[in-house]
């Protein structure tokens, strides 16, 4: 596979692009944030994407999807991460959709991906359950009672938790914390008697929530793939999850790059624009090399993705060096700035704080670079 | 069978019976510091062993030094598939490069571009088959990063020219057989006032003396010009617009210096020498340190092959290859530090078993020239700067 996008992808990306500049700038994360909003997202916005077929981006046709692939939802992620639109792209598209997909019976999938491809259901994964992403460490308990299971502990981190319908439960089914056998999915109604889902307030201005399950009552039917071997979904999931996520840093390390050339281009001080002193070009040329290194990576990534076949090597590559890139970028660019870029009125500021959350969910750079070390044999 | 996989099975049996033994253990280090066991060709040129020579002429024969370039020339003629092909073949037999030299990575394409018809026949297949050896006439003492502002001087003398100067930095100017060379043809125009001459470094009035530097190694020498006479045969492209030309082969320059290729992982070097504790290196700082680099490593070979398939669909290098220049010199640089590192005390061996005769310091102060030979990273970065970025002078 070269390179490069293919007729298709150029397509998209264009669209993709249009259509969030004109439907989700920044001014409408703003709006949200400051209106307190009760959802975190536009749900007017949310139905557009839909439409667009943004949402069934990895569901196929025969269950009302595009099926465009990995490289269609990174293309999308990155146009995302430009404008920093929120929506439940993230969590139900791409990971609730990647999990029914892998894990679910007939059923699952059958009732669940077209909803999810419509737009009408969102379905969110809840798996840390510390300040640091470690599945294994899993100790929400998950145990048998008549014709099902009941669930206790609490989740943290978890992405549109709030509004989500079904939360997808990691939780133990036996053995201990660290054990990576003997863990178990489990689909689970936000609304079902004991799940109290708490918004807490990111500095992203995103829809988060902690996920406290008290003695909730699942039946047989709600487990989501194999007792015991949740791993076996869970683990190529979430490698897509941080290939996603490293398009949408991505994405946010080119807005940002974008952003201070700019700004290099129209401040003056001195007298001449600051775009002349060599100790900024230099900055934003490095900055330039950091981001074209890391599209490669995060293309590769994308690209294996979708080959199929094991790819924690590609994804925790991908997803280290776009949360290093991402950094540089959101910390240059605010540097660049100078007294503006430390507003909140100017939009520089909301990168950063995106940027960070998007770093740390699922693993950042330490966690990614282990991860990777440990694949490649050291 | 289509014809892409004929041309793979063709290419595959002809590697297979006429790739010497010998020339399959890889290209080492070796290259990238830029000594060592290289078939660099020419007249002087003393091949290490019968096979190296076996293995110059059989890929000369078939124009494979220089797949694309047209047979006509001494090329072999290929399209960028089968040449994607022929490669793929010789990096799976591991194959040593038959030929690496300056003519066929920066003097051919350029000549290809800009010269004449009798240029190309009477320089090109000379260079294909390794028999004539070109060094880069560039840099003087006063005009390195500024390269424009060069004085070395050509007085028009009808049919040919008087050219008097230095050239410094020079490299394997002693070796070399000929010399593409700036020179200045309008001392009143900078940029305006160069040519492109091309000249055999036997000619009367060259001579050179030869600088070691701090790897040992003497790649380089001062270059002196004493009223040599340079045929206007030799003139590439028009007078006074030496500086195109001069310019088009630096991008191919800095392309070549940033293809380092993937190279052997560090880490198994790492777990040779260090050994590992739960599947883990010991050392848990320089495990960090490692995995970091071979991620940065593997997204820029990976930018190595997304350039190439671009340039494949018809985009246009141009100022990209600074960007390749300047990052992937660095990576190198960063690579050997970490070499050192995981070698110890072994690494700074000058001579000795451990250290295969100090080719691991050696290899390892060669690299920092990397970036600063064929342009310094801060000059890459100023040329992202302005052509990319389109930041005000
Ligand atoms: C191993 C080796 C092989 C070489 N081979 C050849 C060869 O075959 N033929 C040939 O012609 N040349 C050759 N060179 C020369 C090489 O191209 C020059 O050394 C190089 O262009 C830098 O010039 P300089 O050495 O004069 O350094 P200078 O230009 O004096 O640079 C000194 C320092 O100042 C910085 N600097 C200079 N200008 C700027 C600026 N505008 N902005 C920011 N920083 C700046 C540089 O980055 C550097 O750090 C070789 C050099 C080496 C080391």
């Amino acid at each position: 596979m070269a390179m490069i996008l293919n007729e298709e992808q150029q397509l998209l990306k264009e669209s993709a692009e249009g259509f969030f500049n004109e439907k989700a700038p920044i001014s409408q994360l703003r709006q949200l944030r400051d209106d307190k909003d009760e959802t975190g997202y536009s749900k007017e916005l949310w139905t557009e994407m839909s439409e667009m077929g943004f949402a069934g981006l990895l569901v196929d046709e025969d269950h009302g999807g595009t099926g465009f692939g990995v490289m269609g939802a990174g293309i999308v992620a990155e146009a995302m991460g430009r404008t920093l639109s929120a929506s439940p792209y993230f969590a139900s598209s791409i990971v609730g959709a990647s999990l029914i997909k892998m894990a679910g019976n007939d059923t699952q999938k059958s009732t669940l991906l077209p909803a999810i491809a419509a737009g009408e259901t969102i379905v969110t994964l809840a798996v840390d359950e510390t300040s640091t992403h470690n599945p294994e460490r899993t100790s929400v308990k998950a145990t048998s009672a008549e014709g099902g299971y009941v669930l206790n502990g609490m989740k943290t981190f978890v992405p549109e938790g709030h509004v989500a319908d079904q939360i997808i439960v990691l939780a133990r089914t036996s053995g201990d914390a660290g054990d990576a056998n003997g863990l178990s999915l489990f689909l689970v109604d936000r609304r079902a008697a004991g799940v109290i889902a708490d918004r807490t307030v990111m500095s992203d201005s995103r829809n988060w929530a902690k996920i406290t399950l008290e003695g909730v009552k699942v039946s047989a039917e709600n487990l989501l793939g194999e007792e015991g071997a949740a791993m076996k979904a869970l683990g190529p999931v979430l490698d897509k999850a941080n290939i996603i996520l490293a398009s949408e840093l991505l994405g946010i390390a080119q807005e940002c790059l974008d952003r201070t050339v700019a700004y290099l281009q129209e401040r003056k001080q001195f007298g001449v624009l600051i775009g002349s002193f060599q100790g900024l070009q230099h900055r934003a040329a490095q900055l330039f090399s950091e981001i074209e290194v890391t599209r490669s990576a995060v293309m590769k990534a994308q690209q294996m993705a979708e080959m199929g076949g094991d790819v924690s090597w590609f994804a925790s590559l991908a997803k280290a060096k776009a949360s290093k890139t991402a950094e540089l970028a959101t910390n240059e660019a605010i540097q660049m700035h100078g007294g503006i870029g430390m507003t909140d009125e100017f939009d520089i500021g909301f990168f950063i704080k995106r940027a960070r959350v998007a770093q740390t969910l699922y693993g950042g750079f330490n966690y990614h670079a282990d991860r990777f070390a440990r694949t490649s044999g050291y | 069978m289509s014809d892409l996989e004929a041309f793979r099975s063709e290419t595959r049996a002809w590697l297979e019976e006429n790739c010497p033994a010998t020339m399959r253990s890889g290209v080492g280090e070796s290259l990238t510091s830029g000594e060592g066991d290289i078939c660099w060709g020419g007249r002087k040129f003393q091949f290490k062993s019968e096979d190296q020579k076996l293995w110059l002429e059989r890929m000369g024969s078939r124009g494979w030094t220089v797949p694309t370039w047209p047979t006509e020339y001494g090329g072999g003629g290929l399209s960028k598939d089968e040449a994607k092909i022929l490669q793929e073949e010789l990096r799976r037999i591991k194959a040593k490069p038959a030929l690496v030299s300056f003519g066929i990575w920066m003097l051919g394409p350029a000549l290809l571009k800009f010269g004449t018809h009798e240029q190309k026949l009477e320089h090109l297949p000379k260079i294909a088959r390794g028999e004539i050896r070109w060094c880069q006439g560039y840099s003087e003492p006063n005009a390195g990063s500024d390269l424009a502002s060069l004085a070395t001087k050509a007085e028009d003398k009808g049919d040919h020219y008087i050219v008097n100067g230095q050239k410094v930095w020079t490299s394997y100017a002693d070796q070399a057989d000929w010399i593409f060379c700036l020179v200045r043809t309008n001392p009143d125009d900078k940029h305006n006032g160069i040519s492109f001459v091309l000249f055999d470094m036997e000619s009367e009035g060259v001579s050179t003396k030869p600088i070691q530097l701090i790897s040992g190694y003497s790649p380089f020498c001062e270059t002196f010009f004493d009223n040599v006479t340079v045929s206007k045969t030799n003139l590439v492209g028009e007078e006074n617009k030496g500086w195109t030309i001069a310019k088009y082969l630096l991008t191919h320059e800095r392309t070549g210096i940033s293809d380092m290729g993937m190279p052997a992982p560090l880490n198994s070097l790492a777990v040779e020498k260090l050994g590992t504790i739960d599947g883990e290196l010991e050392d848990k700082m320089l495990r960090h340190q490692i995995a970091e680099h071979e991620i940065d490593a593997a997204s820029f070979v990976f930018t190595m092959e997304r350039a190439k398939d671009e340039a494949k669909a018809g985009g246009d290098m141009g100022a990209f290859s600074s960007m390749l220049k300047g990052y992937g010199t660095e990576i190198n640089k960063a690579r050997h530090e970490l070499i050192v590192k995981v070698n110890g005390s072994d690494a700074f061996e000058w001579e000795g078993q451990f250290s295969n005769n100090g080719e691991i310091a050696r290899s390892w102060l060669r690299t920092k020239a990397n970036s600063i030979e064929g342009g310094t990273t801060e000059v890459q970065l100023n040329i992202i700067a302005k052509r990319i970025l389109d930041l005000p002078a």
